[in-house]
């Protein structure tokens, strides 16, 4: 029965590794994550990390989720102090290399949250590739002072 | 014509002398801003709390200040500092109480009381929040040197802005500042190494 009960809760525990991470092609796509929202702040960050196993460079050119009125692609540039936060028209991930969107740099960017995100959400989120294409993952929400994801 | 002449030149001697005086005055505010001697940052402000209260640098004497500008609508750097600051607080612990961290926004347009209230006590409630008109804003904003720009049009503008942050020790004098990417606990310690 403890077997059993062990085996389990290891599956368990596998399939919700397993949710959060997605490959489509040589990608792998790792741990999507968001903060919850303070108050009723309209926008949000998405941090997620594509890893590129494959021989050929590729990037990330378009993101959607139906949370939103918008998901754009940004980047947060330092310039002598002064955070400058910026569209980019993608993010190229390199042939071997792995693209960390994390707080501070590169992040997806939620514009008009329909409802604020709370801690323990979870929702979709569409990437599309230049070679690729589209892939759905599911993105975790944390607590509003998450570093990382937390699941 | 000869008088149209000499009207002219000293017209444009008058111009140029206008311009030599604006220049070196720029220049004068530009290495001031650039020297970031401590006189020189900080300094009074008129703005108003989250509950639409008036207050001013005199409010908060008494207190260690740690002082960020920002605006709630920044999606990334002004979550991740003030979770930052409210870390740094619970690190301090009965320390914390002589500390007052404010979060004044630079975006007054967008960041009523309610809203700044409704934004910083998500992060800690001890955090208090600060806008005001977009004049007393930007006096602020002058007294500590912070830069701020809207950066594109419609409702869905974004700003630059400087991301340091600030100390101001008890007296209301500039004590130092801190980057923006330091961790809660090298917070406390600055603070800890300042009490």
């Amino acid at each position: 029965m403890r077997v059993l009960l062990s085996i389990l809760v290891f599956l368990c525990a596998l399939s919700t590794a397993a949710a959060q991470n997605t490959k489509i092609g040589d990608l792998l796509i790792a741990s999507p994550w968001a903060r919850a929202t303070p108050g009723a702040a309209p926008t949000g960050a998405v941090y997620l990390r594509i890893e590129n196993h494959g021989a050929g460079g590729e990037k990330l050119i378009a993101v959607a989720t139906p949370v939103a009125d918008s998901a754009m692609l940004h980047t947060n540039m330092m310039n002598n102090g002064v955070a400058q936060m910026r569209p980019v028209d993608g993010i190229e991930v390199a042939a071997g290399a792995t693209a960390e969107l994390k707080p501070g740099g590169f992040h997806i960017m939620l514009m008009g949250l329909h409802q604020p995100l709370r801690k323990s959400d979870v929702f979709p989120l569409t990437l599309t590739f230049e070679h690729a294409g589209k892939v759905e993952v599911q993105v975790h929400v944390g607590s509003v002072g998450a570093t990382g994801p937390e699941n | 014509m000869r008088l149209h002449r000499i009207t002219i030149a000293i017209g444009s001697l008058c111009l140029f002398a206008i311009a030599a005086i604006v220049l070196g005055w720029y220049q004068t505010e530009y290495s001031a801003s650039g020297a970031q001697s401590p006189a020189s940052i900080g300094g009074p402000f008129s703005l108003v709390d989250e509950n639409g209260n008036a207050v001013t640098d005199r409010t908060y004497r008494g207190k260690w200040l740690l002082v960020y500008f920002g605006y709630t609508f920044c999606p990334d750097a002004c979550p991740t500092a003030l979770n930052a600051v409210a870390a740094a607080l619970d690190a301090l612990g009965p320390d914390a109480a002589r500390v007052q961290p404010l979060f004044i926004t630079i975006d007054p347009d967008r960041d009523t009381p309610a809203v700044m209230k409704d934004y910083v006590a998500a992060f800690d409630k001890r955090i208090v929040g600060l806008t005001g008109t977009p004049q007393q804003i930007a006096a602020a904003a002058k007294a500590y040197r912070v830069y701020y720009q809207r950066v594109g049009s419609g409702s869905d503008y974004t700003m630059d802005h400087t991301v340091l942050l600030y100390i101001m020790d008890p007296d209301g004098q500039f004590s130092g500042f801190l980057a923006h990417d330091l961790t809660a606990s090298q917070i406390a310690g600055k603070l800890k190494s300042l009490f």
